[in-house]
């Protein structure tokens, strides 16, 4: 009944969805098996999509090929760039989307797709043939060849919800759970853990009094996640803030004596930057009150998302304590809130390319892994069925530094350090947040993807073409002078020192208070001069002249990094050999195998001494 | 986080020759831009013009001071030492000369080697067999494991207490930005940009204080002043001999030969220590020698350390621990040495070496004198020295130091220009990595668990 494939995808959301896509799009033979055609790419918590740190993968995602970006543009009813008054790597563009038409888009999406085919079923099994993964059995018991298999099973092995003292089994709500994988990979020889996550109740806007609460609308001038032309966002519809209070906190409290967390029936570990209300309540005991974020889950439903009220206390519990908010007073519950808990595998398990050590071909991607967030999931969805095909045609693996991308940063935290609890991408997790920002995505990456077979030509050229403008762009800028006479009322209109003697330009527009937006604006001659550079081009020449200093400096430590990271360390390494290194640092250094210097020295627990001694015996 | 900052390209300077004074000090500097470095301090002949393995007379100036006049040799890679670009600069011998001029070397972006850095890079250039590998490997690890620790009692009398406090204030400091910047878009508390300013100069002006106690040269000129003391003929300029190695004290059977201070230095495991040989301590008529006694009391008081020597031939246990107990009274860290323990009695060298405190040596024919040493350098190690002001002995403690001051001036630089937080945090970043490598490491987990156990945050 089926063909052998080049590789199975198993699990359709966020991570197996761009895995599927970008191998079919690089030519491979796919198989995309969920178990419910129904649910492909669900946004099973916050109907949004970017955010600080998530926003710049998303960027990243787009400028490698992969589709999150413009579904999102697609299904968009908000857009917000976060974080504008800060530092241009600190930009973060994050939406509101459409539940419903971003889970459509992107099915439709994948129906496009010539070589992605799809069968709705719950995988129980792998084949594997020595060492190696060659398919995957059904429940149903039908097996399925292929070349490779990542897996991508997001919540669902073994996922046990709770709500309150209620328990049972499922991959999301009103969704089974997957048996069978978590017990045959531990007998191969994985380790596994358990996660655990939360979400809040959906609620009904019609039950909701906005006029309580305080309205967040979006952005006056809506950008979009992708490089490419996709259309501008017009209708945009707004979030509200309202809070919670004493009471609230009082009636939440009369619940936790059967809350699953506090009574210790939740064993898995959640994340602590995404906290349960009422763990928000225990241990910031001191704080009166906490935000909530009324989100709406489309354009055209009444579903609203209760953003900061996760939790799994019972559910009249949770009906009593909503009602006791500002706004939502009559407020009528679509679903209760509830935590989840699920198994993942440590990802030390995995090699850079996500493929595991254990089983050739076999790759893990997204919460499998440890993570949290779609992002994070879409981007290793993306690098796993990348590097999923380049191995199968005997081509590079595609591995992402962390001077490269977030991607590569998350990536080689996962497989290094390994995560206790669901990793969430920061920016303060990189080193080199100056380099890594979302308007330069494109440049970043977009050239490897063309490379590679996934971005086309139309989009390679629009990269190249834009930094070409901006190099002229700053060439012209460099070559300008103003006299006193020319600038200085613009200056003082704009509250900055004026000049004594001619003055270039380009030092002009390193001063805090200046832009070039607002030197165009006031004086004929300067935009006059520039009107030819688009905006982007604009912004982004603008960026590299007023940090100049903090990129160059930033640059050099990434080439120090670099060069780190180009001392290989080859696969046969014998460890044991080495004299003077800690015996802890050689079993992780064992067991993680990093594939040069740099990985090595980003394993935990080994220190810069055991490096050095490295260096000398790798030689250069 | 480990090596970002420790290239395997950039340039690295130590001294060549044996530490102490010499006829001339050789300091090498190699890398990619030690040329380049050196130029800019030599005033001569430009030396990025020079063929290879040509010697240039000229002198090193830091802005306009003279530092010594010099004689520069250029090796250009691949024909040197470490197949790297070497400058070899020769200079007039005096140790603090030489390390006046490793400093400036610092300053004009040379960083100081590691034990046994110059050997690694031969070897990585393929300069050498992997037998010598291990060896080089075993210097990296000796160096390591004494380092941090050694770092921080160095850095007693006060500073340190100041310094881990300032630096907890600064992590404190760094997590409020990096909260700002990570989740500005929650109900968080924004880090107060005058406090961080006040934060920062309090953690400059001390980090300036430290800088400028290794500047004066307060190493070389002082070290750690260690007191050999002891009643006349116990053997004291023996001691101070047979540790230095060379007849410098006057040394005769006749007690109170000494009758003013000798001094010299010993570089110990890295900490450089003044030794100060004493008169003897004895009732005297002889005013010379009672002037002499009466300065011994007061340099005693003085010293950091005091190496207290009983003649076990000379001395019965009871005047010994009656002495002991003075010393301990004297709150003055010391050492309780028995010498001549080739001549004495058995039953007391039975006695004394149940006792942990006590050291027996035999100065004049040598016997466990490295014992000795490593109990004086336990003793600096341990932090146990009576110091009243910090010293800064390590050069790479001075070196990351200095970064730090220049992350931290760059941290003030932008609070001036009113930059954003992800600059700040950029260079307040730099300023803890610089800070953890005299103190332990941080790294950006330890950022991440401050701001998740102390503030609220998460939708």
């Amino acid at each position: 009944m089926f063909p052998e494939y080049d590789i199975i995808v198993v699990g359709a959301g966020h991570a197996g969805c761009e895995a599927a896509h970008a191998a079919g799009k690089m030519g491979s033979k796919v198989l995309l098996i969920t178990m419910n055609m129904n649910t492909i790419a669900q946004m099973s918590c916050n109907p949004a999509i970017g955010g600080v740190a998530k926003g710049q993968i998303v960027r990243e995602i787009d400028a490698l090929g992969g589709m999150t970006g413009i579904i999102s543009d697609k299904s968009m009813i908000q857009f917000r760039m976060l974080n504008r008054s800060k530092g241009p790597a600190m930009w973060s563009p994050r939406s509101q989307n459409d539940r419903m038409r971003f889970a459509e888009e992107w099915r439709l999406t994948l129906e496009r797709n010539q070589n992605v085919d799809f069968w709705q079923e719950m995988v129980k099994e792998l084949i594997v043939e020595n060492q190696q993964v060659v398919g995957v059995k059904t429940g149903m018991g039908l097996e399925i060849r292929a070349k490779s298999v990542v897996l991508t099973n997001g919540t669902f092995l073994n996922g046990l919800i709770h709500i309150g003292e209620k328990q049972f089994g499922g991959g999301r709500t009103g969704e089974a759970a997957a048996k069978g994988i978590t017990e045959q990979l531990t007998e191969l020889g994985f380790e596994s853990g358990r996660m655990k996550t939360g979400t809040p109740p959906r609620v009904d806007a019609r039950s909701l009094n906005f006029k309580k609460m305080e309205e967040q609308a979006g952005d006056i001038d809506p950008g979009k996640f992708s490089f490419s032309d996709t259309p501008k966002l017009t209708q945009q519809l707004s979030c509200y803030i309202t809070y919670t209070n004493k009471d609230v906190h009082q009636t939440l409290e009369q619940g936790f004596e059967q809350s699953p967390m506090f009574a210790g029936r939740i064993k898995g570990l959640g994340p602590r930057y995404c906290p349960s209300i009422e763990d928000k309540i225990n241990r910031f005991a001191e704080r009166d009150r906490h935000q909530i974020f009324v989100e709406p889950e489309g354009r055209h439903t009444v579903e609203i998302y209760v953003n900061g009220f996760s939790t799994s206390l019972p559910e009249n519990i949770q009906y009593k304590a909503l009602r006791q908010i500002q706004g939502f007073e009559d407020v009528k519950m679509f679903r209760p809130g509830y935590a989840i808990e699920y198994d993942y595998f440590p990802p030390t398990q995995l090699k850079l390319t996500l493929e595991t050590k254990n089983i050739q071909n076999l790759y893990f991607a997204g919460q499998i892994n440890g993570t949290t967030g779609y992002e994070e999931a879409a981007c290793q969805g993306l690098m796993a069925g990348i590097n999923a095909h380049q191995k199968l045609n005997n081509k590079n693996e595609v591995i992402l530094n962390r001077s490269d991308a977030y991607i590569g940063v998350l990536i080689d935290d996962l497989v290094n350090k390994g995560t206790e609890e669901p990793y969430r991408m920061f920016t303060s997790r990189a080193e080199f947040r100056i380099l890594l920002r979302q308007d330069n995505a494109d440049l970043r990456l977009t050239q490897l993807s063309y490379n590679l077979g996934l971005a086309d030509k139309h989009a390679l050229d629009l990269v190249q073409n834009k930094y070409k403008q901006v190099e002229y762009m700053i060439n012209d800028i460099k070559q300008k002078k103003y006299t006193p006479d020319q600038i200085n009322p613009t200056l003082e209109t704009l509250n900055s020192s004026v000049i004594k003697e001619k003055a270039p330009l380009i030092n002009l527009i390193k001063r805090p208070e200046v832009s070039l937006e607002k030197l165009k604006e006031n004086n004929s001659n300067i935009q006059e001069y520039l009107n030819k550079y688009s905006q982007l081009e604009t912004e982004q020449a603008e960026i590299l002249i007023k940090y100049d200093h903090y990129i160059q400096k930033e640059k050099e430590l990434a080439v120090k990094m670099e060069n780190i990271d180009n001392i290989i360390i080859y696969q046969e390494f014998d460890y044991d050999k080495v004299k003077g290194i800690s015996s802890e640092s050689k079993e992780k250094l064992k067991r993680i195998q990093p594939q040069n210097l740099g990985q090595a020295s980003r394993v935990s627990g080994v220190s810069p001494a055991d490096i050095s001694i490295l260096m000398v015996y790798l030689g250069k | 986080m480990a090596g970002i900052h420790q290239g395997i390209d950039d340039s690295i300077v130590a001294l060549a020759t044996p530490n102490g004074v010499g006829a001339i000090a050789v300091i090498r500097i190699s890398g990619l831009d030690a040329i380049s470095i050196v130029n800019k301090v030599f005033k001569g002949k430009d030396l990025s013009k020079q063929a290879t393995h040509t010697a240039h007379f000229g002198t090193i100036r830091d802005g306009a001071q003279v530092l010594d006049e010099v004689l520069v040799t250029i090796f250009k890679g691949p024909k040197s030492f470490t197949k790297e670009n070497v400058v070899e600069i020769s200079t007039h011998g005096s140790p603090y000369i030489a390390r006046k001029v490793i400093q400036l070397l610092i300053r004009t972006g040379a960083r100081h080697a590691l034990p046994g850095e110059f050997t690694k890079r031969a070897f990585l250039n393929g300069q050498f067999d992997l037998a010598q590998a291990e060896a080089v490997a075993d210097m990296i690890l000796a160096d390591s494991d004494a380092s941090h620790q050694a770092a921080i009692n160095q850095m007693r009398g006060g500073f340190s207490n100041e310094i881990s406090e300032l630096r907890e204030k600064l992590i404190h400091f760094a997590s409020m930005i990096e909260l700002e910047l990570d989740f500005g878009e929650e109900d968080v508390e924004f880090a107060d940009r005058d406090d961080l300013k006040q934060l920062v100069d309090a953690l400059k002006k001390v980090i300036g204080v430290l800088i400028n106690s290794f500047d004066l040269g307060n190493v070389i000129k002082n070290g750690v002043p260690t007191v050999i003391a002891g009643k006349p003929n116990a053997g004291k300029s023996t001691l101070l001999n047979a540790l230095l190695n060379e007849e410098k004290a006057i040394v005769s059977d006749i007690a109170g030969t000494t009758r003013d201070f000798i001094e010299d230095e010993l570089n110990l495991g890295g900490v450089i220590f003044r030794f100060i040989d004493t008169a003897g301590l004895r009732e005297t008529q002889d005013t010379i020698e009672a002037m002499g006694v009466e300065r011994t009391q007061a340099k005693m008081k003085e010293a950091a350390l005091i190496l207290y020597l009983f003649d076990l031939v000379e001395d019965n246990i009871t005047d010994i621990l009656r002495e002991v107990n003075k010393l301990e009274n004297q709150g003055i860290p010391f050492l309780a040495i028995g010498n001549k323990i080739d001549l004495a009695d058995e039953a007391l060298v039975t006695q004394l070496e149940a006792n942990a405190a006590f050291v027996l040596i035999s100065a004049k024919k040598g016997l466990n004198l490295e014992l000795l040493k490593d109990k004086v350098l336990e003793k600096a190690n341990l932090g146990d020295l009576n110091t009243s002001g910090t010293i800064v002995t390590n050069i790479r403690h001075y070196e990351n130091l200095f970064k730090t001051k220049e992350a931290l001036e760059a941290v003030l630089i932008g609070l001036s220009n009113n930059v954003t937080g992800d600059f700040l945090a950029m260079d307040i970043r730099q300023s803890l990595h610089y800070l953890g490598e005299i103190t332990g490491e941080i790294t950006t987990d330890d950022l991440l668990a401050n701001i998740f156990s102390k503030f609220c945050i998460g939708k």
